[in-house]
């Protein structure tokens, strides 16, 4: 049997994603991306081995994705994460026609074709306002746990309307906020809001076409889900993969290597 | 005796500052601004006025400024930051044409007419990178106070380049260096650098012009005022110590020392002239 792999370094996480010939994925792993960007992919990939229990040598190509994607030193190649996570959307979800990818640090709208190739594509690429950062802002200064914020903010009524553009200065405006003695779920609420809004912004620039598939460590939040379904109109897709998403694309490059169809060549990608 | 008192409520601090009829400074106090402004107010006024030995009832005028201002219900004017800055630096430095105020959110220039009338300025308060949390954020990513900040750059050699695009994307910028070998004082120097940039910026958009009068909270490193001079190519005023960080307060205690004496005037009117008019 042939496996096929994918490892996607992202700025905060590293993800692995094993596939076997069919398209099936056969294992995950999810890792802190850190200092060390080499050994964080190594570890995401081992892992992943372990858990699919395949041997390295059974793993015919390896591509690497994401910002760290040149550090991933035993990869064959590498393939720009906004192809992977069209790619693996579109594996997902077949009548994906626009993504959304929110990260750690980035965040992505991207437009594909039926066959998952890039046809447009948006970021903020020198701010981070709008990122998963500014939750990690909000988890830091109200002091409760990223997982634990979609069902928190879910329970806001009245949502604050968070003014700051900057996830440096959020910080001071959640806790000032909180100083006003507004409630915690409607602070976070608004906070929600304020990423869905920097988002359906970003979507619009690339157009948004149906359907449209949610994508990144960020997809597993509910509170942004609806957030992102009431200010664009449209509920996108969200799987139980979201987060490995980019892993997956990458998984299908390599998948498509071996079964002998191209690589998209790094510069071929760089104008989509 | 009557004292003037000026209150600058600003993003991060508050500062008070008394002046007694001599415009002579006697009292000066700083706190932490936190959420509850009129009691940071209150509190930076209540320090200086003890710091200065005087009761209370002795402060005959006060002028409240900064972001805060009008949260200061006890103050008799409030003024504008630009304008209390452009009163302070022209006291402190009669030829200063063109202000730069770099404070731990915010970031200000603003260029001066005759008698301290703010002719144009620019400002940002959007942008961690353009301003003091800049500096703050690269130090704690490192593991420094912003205290430390002063005393570890004094120790740089030459600064590493950094981009200084985006407050959180620095901390990964910041990680790269180090982990390559960079010195975290060489890592904070080029932190100065990149904010010295991004002033020089912010001062060309008001179409600056000499002489400069630098203040705020993060001109108390001496690093920042020299790679700023560097850039300028230029002499710099700064005023010294702590003053520094003082500057709209002072510029709000010396209109708060000019309502005094308007009013004395209007007192001292005969009757029956009715009020001076302005």
């Amino acid at each position: 049997m042939a496996y096929a792999a994918g490892v996607d370094v992202g700025s905060t996480q590293t993800k692995a994603v094993v596939i076997d010939s069919a398209r099936n994925i056969v294992a995950r792993a999810l890792t802190e991306t850190g200092a060390n960007v080499t050994r964080a992919a190594e570890n995401a990939f081992q892992e992943a081995l372990a858990a699919a229990d395949v041997r390295e040598e059974e793993v015919e190509y390896v591509v690497g994705t994401g910002y760290g994607r040149y550090k991933v030193t035993f990869g064959n190649t590498q393939v720009t994460e906004i192809s992977c996570h069209g790619r693996g959307a579109v594996q997902m979800f077949p009548r994906t026609r626009t993504v959304i990818d929110m990260g750690g640090q980035d965040t992505k709208a991207i437009r594909v074709s039926s066959s998952g190739e890039i046809v447009d594509f948006c970021m903020n690429d020198k701010c981070a306002a709008g990122t998963g950062r500014f939750l990690g802002a909000a988890s830091a200064a109200l002091r409760i746990p990223l997982d634990q914020l979609g069902p928190t903010a879910l329970r806001g009524e009245r949502p604050v309307k968070i003014s700051t553009t900057c996830t440096v200065f959020a910080e001071s405006e959640v806790l000032s906020w909180l100083g006003k003695g507004k409630k915690m779920e409607d602070i976070l609420l608004g906070v929600h809001q304020s990423i869905a809004m920097r988002s359906g912004a970003l979507l619009r620039r690339v157009g948004i076409e149906e359907e449209v598939t949610f994508t990144g460590g960020v997809a597993r939040n509910v509170a942004m889900i609806e957030a992102l379904s009431q200010r664009i109109g449209v509920r996108p897709n969200v799987s139980e993969d979201s987060h490995f998403m980019g892993a997956l694309g990458a998984a299908l490059f390599a998948l498509d290597h071996i079964l002998g169809s191209r690589v998209p060549a790094e510069s071929r990608q760089a104008q989509p | 005796m009557r004292y003037a008192a000026g209150v600058d409520i600003g993003s991060t601090y508050t500062k008070a500052l008394i002046l007694d009829d001599q415009r002579r400074i006697v009292g000066r106090a700083m706190r932490p601004t936190g959420y509850q402004l009129l009691e940071a107010a209150e509190q930076a006024l209540g320090q200086a006025t003890e710091m200065a030995g005087l009761a209370p009832r002795e402060i005959g005028y006060v002028v409240a400024t900064g972001f805060g201002r009008h949260q200061a219900g006890f103050a008799d004017v409030v003024v504008t930051d630009l304008t209390a800055a452009a009163r302070g630096a022209t006291a402190l430095f009669p030829g200063t044409r063109t202000i730069l105020d770099v404070g731990g959110q915010t970031m200000k220039a603003s260029r001066l007419g005759e008698r301290a009338r703010v002719q144009s300025f620019r400002l940002n308060d959007k942008c961690a990178a353009g301003t003091g949390a800049f500096l703050e954020k690269t130090a704690r990513y490192m593991g420094y106070s912003t205290e430390e900040i002063g005393p570890l750059v004094m120790t740089s050699k030459e600064p590493v380049n950094i981009s200084g695009v985006c407050a959180v994307f620095a901390e990964s910028e910041v990680i790269n260096h180090l982990s390559q070998g960079a010195a975290p004082a060489d890592i904070m120097h080029g932190a100065i650098v990149s904010l010295v940039g991004r002033s020089v910026q912010l001062m060309k958009r008001v179409q600056m012009e000499p002489e400069f009068t630098l203040i705020g909270g993060i001109l108390r490193f001496t690093t920042m005022v020299n790679v700023i001079r560097r850039e300028l190519n230029t002499d710099v005023n700064v005023p010294e110590g702590d003053l520094v960080q003082f500057v709209p307060a002072y510029g709000a205690a010396v209109l708060a020392h000019r309502g005094l004496e308007k009013r004395g005037a209007e007192a001292a009117a005969p009757a029956g002239q009715g009020r001076a008019v302005r």
